[in-house]
């Protein structure tokens, strides 16, 4: 180690590690798949019609497990519910509770209205347990009459439009807890918010499409080409914008060469050189970014471009969890001594190590199977089986 | 015979008697004696004992002199045992600071400097034309981002300027970890909560100075009351010494100040 190397000897420990780096991930998806229905539902891009309510049910499948890292961190999860009961209006964590459970009520309400049709269809067709399911999510209610329909639009309509700036502020306000961290000078920009409700959008989009691919590869279905391509088309969008903020963030900084420059870039050119500049920045952003020109801008096939789509969304998931890592753990590894660095080295068997973290990720997914028999995510399933 | 008998059988009985209250009561004081000890102790802040609700009457403050710090690491042990701080974790701790002739600075806090600094830096090949010891502690913040960012309120602010934590209500989330400019906090591996230094609140309250205060063999560590104008730290703060607060930038305003500092120290 370095002879001039000091770090505080508070700072040795790394006390927010991987769980807190999946927190900002999973509720990214979340905002993120949150914003391709709405897409649909609001602003009428009728291209993404076809997983509209797929993005849904991926939305309520992620936020289902958003709380449980945090549960996983906390020094004392059985006083979780502290944070509701006893909130501190000052602290910029506090809010979390309540924005997290508003949001997943617009959520749940929203997908119970937009399966409505279907869920009594689907009641009049099934059985025992199943038809008793049904009763519950219809409340019971089975009249699908054009009025009633109506009713349900708009309530459906209403419901997307607020649930639009409830997803950014879920995302942002994310953002903000570290943003507003004054102590720490990787943390404590006014762009942090801007950048995780960007890269929430890019890893929500972006996982839609990996697993609607993937979905429709193992059950043979064809891939719907013109919604495959708008959405790719979205991701590349939004993406180029969180990149250029990120970037931004960086550059900016290293030209003003204040304090914080000073500090932060012997962090980015240090213990983070592989993990921000060769892997988020390089692989995961640059290479991204030629493939979307290639695949926005010229005529790529049909059978390369069902290839080449998912491979981006696959590489976009990953470039948001090293973005999530750098800043996380990243931001932890600067000591407040602004005279050395930490080390962190991640534990298999931990509460928060790396075996949690891999079956906290397969959760959501494994909910999603779950969900995908209670709710047929393509309306052509419907089509088949309402004959 | 009999009447002998007897006798020496009431002399047993009262000889049991006698050492089962001696061993009840002996082991009584065992247990039950701290409380009172602590007041026998002469006051070493005034104007405290006795008025148990007048918390608002002091306003206190935490002078590092960094000229008479030696080092010596006794306010490190003294603070581990008042509080059986964890091994690794720290409440207060002793930097060493280095200028070779390069002005080159080296920092160094080897265990927190629990063990004192006994021997010089050997990783350093070039002459070193300077030295000293910066003792941390809490800051104890007038705005502390603690208090701001701890989501539940278990962190908050006394009256008499103590930044304390509720161990009834912390949730162990860090964050106030995260908020903390001076790194002073961490979270105990034994309760999963935040702790932190407290300026030895248990002791003021009780006229008591700081344990690490109390220990210090040069004086470099000094407490008092600025409200009381006749305390030491009273008169070095409206004296004409130079006295700066660390991260001033950060706009926490912190109690704890240091006469002598120098711009090295961070």
């Amino acid at each position: 180690m370095d002879a001039a190397n000091f770090v505080f000897p508070n700072d040795l420990h790394v006390h927010w590690s991987m769980m807190i780096a999946l927190y900002p991930y999973i509720t990214g998806i979340v905002a993120g798949a949150f914003i391709v229905s709405s897409l649909y539902h609001v602003f009428k891009v009728e291209a993404l019609k076809p997983i509209s309510r797929f993005s849904l049910l991926f939305a309520l499948a992620f936020l289902a497990f958003a709380t449980l890292p945090l549960l996983m961190h906390l020094g004392r999860p059985e006083r979780n519910f502290n944070i509701m009961l006893t909130p501190n209006p000052s602290s910029a964590m506090a809010g979390f509770g309540y924005i997290y459970t508003l949001y997943g009520i617009v959520l749940l309400l929203e997908i119970l209205f937009i399966y409505r049709p279907t869920l009594v269809r689907l009641k009049e067709q099934t059985k025992g347990l199943m038809k008793l399911l049904y009763t519950v999510l219809t409340f019971g209610s089975d009249n699908l009459s054009p009025k009633s329909r109506e009713l349900d639009h708009k309530i459906i309509k209403f419901l997307a439009a607020i649930g639009i700036p409830m997803a950014c502020v879920l995302h942002g306000y994310v953002g903000f807890i570290f943003g507003g961290v004054k102590a720490n000078p990787i943390w404590a920009t006014p762009l942090m918010p801007v950048i995780f409700l960007l890269s929430a959008c890019v890893s929500g989009i972006a996982g839609i499409i990996f697993v609607y691919s993937f979905i429709k590869k193992v059950s043979k279905q064809p891939v719907d080409m013109a919604c495959l391509r708008t959405c790719t088309n979205y991701l590349a969008g939004f993406f180029i914008i969180d990149f250029s903020f990120e970037m931004l963030e960086v550059f900016s900084h290293s030209y003003l060469r204040t304090w914080y420059h000073h500090s932060v870039e012997g962090l980015l050119w240090g213990p983070l050189f592989n993990s921000f500049w060769v892997w988020q920045v390089g692989m995961l952003s640059v290479i991204p970014v030629f493939l979307f020109g290639w695949l926005c801008l010229t005529k790529v096939k049909d059978s390369i471009y069902r290839i080449i789509a998912p491979l981006v969304g696959l590489l976009l998931l990953i470039q948001v969890m090293f973005m999530r890592w750098n800043v996380v753990i990243g931001g932890q590894l600067m000591s407040k001594s602004h005279r050395g660095f930490t080390e962190f080295h991640p534990e298999w068997f931990d509460r928060e190590g790396i075996i949690a973290v891999l079956v906290l990720i397969s959760l959501p997914l494994i909910l999603l199977f779950i969900l995908s028999k209670i709710f047929p995510f393509w309306l052509e399933d419907e089509k088949e089986s309402t004959g | 015979m009999d009447s002998i008998k007897s006798e020496l059988d009431r002399d047993r009985r009262q000889f049991i008697k006698k050492v089962l209250k001696g061993t009840i009561s002996g082991s009584l004081l065992l247990v039950i004696p701290a409380g009172a000890g602590v007041l026998k102790i002469p006051e070493q802040i005034d104007g405290i004992r006795g008025k148990d609700w007048a918390i608002s009457e002091q306003n206190f403050a935490f002078i590092v002199d960094i000229t008479l710090c030696i080092g010596c690491g006794a306010c490190c042990v003294a603070d581990k045992r008042e509080f059986n701080v964890p091994d690794g974790y720290y409440r207060t701790w002793v930097e060493r600071y280095l200028k070779d002739v390069d002005d080159e600075v080296y920092v160094d806090s080897p265990n927190g400097g629990l063990d004192g600094y006994q021997t010089p830096r050997k990783d350093l090949d070039k002459p070193i034309r300077d030295t000293f010891f910066v003792p941390k502690l809490c800051n104890m913040c007038e705005d502390p981002s603690c208090v701001q960012v701890c989501p539940v309120g278990a962190t908050f602010r006394s009256p008499d300027g103590f930044v304390l934590i509720d161990q009834k209500r912390c949730i162990g989330c860090a964050y106030c970890i995260q908020g903390c400019p001076y790194s002073v906090r961490f979270l105990n591996p034994v309760t999963h909560m935040a702790d932190k230094c407290t300026w030895c609140y248990h002791r003021v309250r009780k006229g008591l100075l700081p344990a690490c205060v109390n220990v210090c063999p040069t004086g470099a560590r000094k407490f008092g009351d600025l409200n009381d104008k006749e305390s030491e730290v009273s008169k070095i703060l409206r004296g004409h010494g130079v006295l700066t607060v660390l991260k001033k930038d950060m706009g926490n305003y912190p109690a704890l100040y240091y006469k002598g500092l120098r711009r090295e120290v961070v």
